[in-house]
């Protein structure tokens, strides 16, 4: 079963106390443990750009879609069996730390 | 007979669903196979007598009929089939009598899981641990029955969506995921209490009895892990208060101890001493120690007032609320006058959390009457009164308030 990690930068005024290493570590283990589908980070929020088409008109506009108080800051697919795998592995990672928060989302299956 | 086999579907129910549920991984058909394995049994049981082990005979009907399904609806089967292969996690069952492997805990902690909204949880744990039908689960929590329905159609869509798996924390979790399953139960007790529903009260003791025969047993001499030393407690703390229930509408000072049910008393309190010992105590347990020590008082000025506080002041060091701050003030009233208790109800007075609590005025109103400042307890029950959110809660403030009104006149 597929699970996508978004992952949630806190907007809180204490910087994130995690470092690069522990975001390396936390890769590894996923891809030590083959669990791992895909992921990326994604660039600073100033670079978001939202397209909405309404009446075969295109809308552009800057920023995110919806005005949350958490950023998203990446993701992460994982292969696992069930729930608690996927959050057990939402609690490893440094993005639930520090005011962060990991939203987990089952892959919707259509098969 | 129709009673009769009610009564052991009512039994069976959650062991049977535990069961399927384990060897089919799908709630819903679990659900379906065993209510058709119900159907079975009121149509054969009356003609050919019920069966000597009734539970291995709904377990095999129900194993058939779920089969059988399967046959007919291959894309079910292999969605299943996968869920199964993908999702293994195999920890050896207990045995229960009927020789049928015991999977109610696995359902216990899928029912109470974090993932799933808090009254969802208790909603699917009265439906498939206790065997409520969805009506009286919804009357239960005093909601129409079609909002129940709807509840529990999401909660156990969430678990097979999202894939909320049937099984039992590791050791390692247990202490994060216990508490969550007692509460559920604790819910259903206390929401027992609150109307006045008694049946309600005891189905949660059944759960209660259930999780600590699946939890606590067989350790022996060995103490039992901290987090299930809870089950103990909250089990202990059910039953006290349950032993008190025959008097429940009158003021603890009135009570006719006489009245009060030793047998669950004397169980009760052997489980709070269970729940405390061996190592740091939990909540419930400290809970169960309170109500252990109200119980064994012939009456309320005999019962051992610095003791009680003594255990407030550990529960509010574990759980740092004012609702225990507020019963802490009571017990020191008791030990060392309605004044002491008034000053510590004042200081309480500020804290937002108890702006609509009713018990805050009522505890005033019972301090103030017993310094006999009647027109001021009289306004304070009045008081209580306005916020009380339920029917026992009004019934107990009214005898107050009438009594008042006795004095009063006796005083003129």
């Amino acid at each position: 079963m597929k699970y996508m990690l978004l992952i949630y930068a806190g907007t809180g005024v204490t910087e994130p106390e995690c470092t690069v290493e522990d975001w390396q570590a936390w890769d590894k283990a996923l891809h030590d443990a083959g669990v791992k589908v895909s992921g990326e980070s994604l660039a600073d929020l100033v670079t978001a750009t939202t397209v909405q088409v309404k009446a075969g008109e295109r809308t552009v506009t800057d920023g995110p879609f919806a005005e949350t108080r958490e950023l998203l800051g990446g993701f992460v697919v994982i292969d696992v069996p069930d729930l608690d795998v996927a959050l057990d592995w939402a609690a490893r990672s440094p993005g639930s730390r520090d005011g962060g928060a990991i939203e987990v989302r089952p892959i919707a299956d259509f098969g | 007979m129709h009673d009769r086999v009610e009564a052991v579907f009512r039994e069976e129910h959650g062991l049977l669903l535990a069961a399927l549920v384990h060897r089919f991984g799908d709630l819903d058909l679990a659900e379906e196979v065993a209510s058709e394995a119900v159907e079975a049994a009121l149509r054969t049981w009356p003609r050919d007598g019920v069966p000597t082990k009734p539970g291995a005979w709904l377990m095999t009907t129900a194993r058939r009929r779920a089969v059988d399904r399967l046959r007919r609806d291959r894309t079910y089967a292999d969605r299943l089939a996968v869920l199964a292969a993908e999702g293994e996690r195999h920890e050896p069952a207990p045995e229960i009598a009927d020789g049928l492997p015991d999977e109610r805990l696995r359902l216990f902690f899928t029912c109470a899981h974090p993932a799933l909204p808090a009254e969802h949880r208790t909603a699917l744990t009265l439906r498939c641990l206790a065997g409520l039908e969805t009506p009286e689960v919804a009357r239960a929590f005093l909601v129409p029955t079609a909002t129940m329905a709807q509840r529990i159609v999401r909660a156990k869509r969430k678990i097979r969506e999202a894939r909320i798996p049937f099984r039992v924390p590791g050791p390692d979790e247990l202490a994060e995921r216990l508490p969550g399953v007692l509460q559920v139960v604790y819910l259903v007790f206390t929401a027992g209490y609150a109307d006045d529903r008694v049946d309600l009260a005891a189905e949660a003791i059944r759960l209660g009895r259930i999780l600590h025969r699946l939890l606590c047993r067989g350790s022996g001499s060995q103490a039992p892990p901290p987090p299930t030393r809870e089950v103990a407690g909250l089990l202990g703390l059910m039953l006290l208060t349950h032993a008190r229930h025959e008097t429940r509408l009158v003021p603890l000072e009135e009570q006719d101890r006489t009245r009060w049910d030793a047998d669950l008393i004397t169980e009760g309190t052997a489980l709070a001493e269970a729940a405390l010992t061996g190592g740091p105590p939990g909540p419930y347990g400290v809970q169960a120690a309170i109500a252990a020590v109200h119980a064994e008082a012939p009456d309320l000025a005999r019962t051992d007032w610095p003791q009680i506080v003594a255990l407030y002041d550990v529960l509010h060091r574990l759980v740092p609320s004012p609702v225990v701050a507020l019963n802490r003030a009571a017990a020191v009233a008791m030990r060392d006058g309605p004044e002491a208790g008034l000053a510590l109800l004042d200081g309480l007075a500020a804290d937002p959390a108890l702006r609509t609590y009713p018990l805050l005025p009522a505890a005033r109103a019972d301090l103030l009457e017993r310094l006999g400042r009647t027109a001021e307890a009289e306004a304070a029950y009045r008081a209580a009164l306005d916020l009380a959110d339920s029917e026992t809660e009004r019934v107990r403030l009214r005898n107050r308030l009438d009594r008042i009104g006795r004095t009063g006149t006796v005083e003129e």
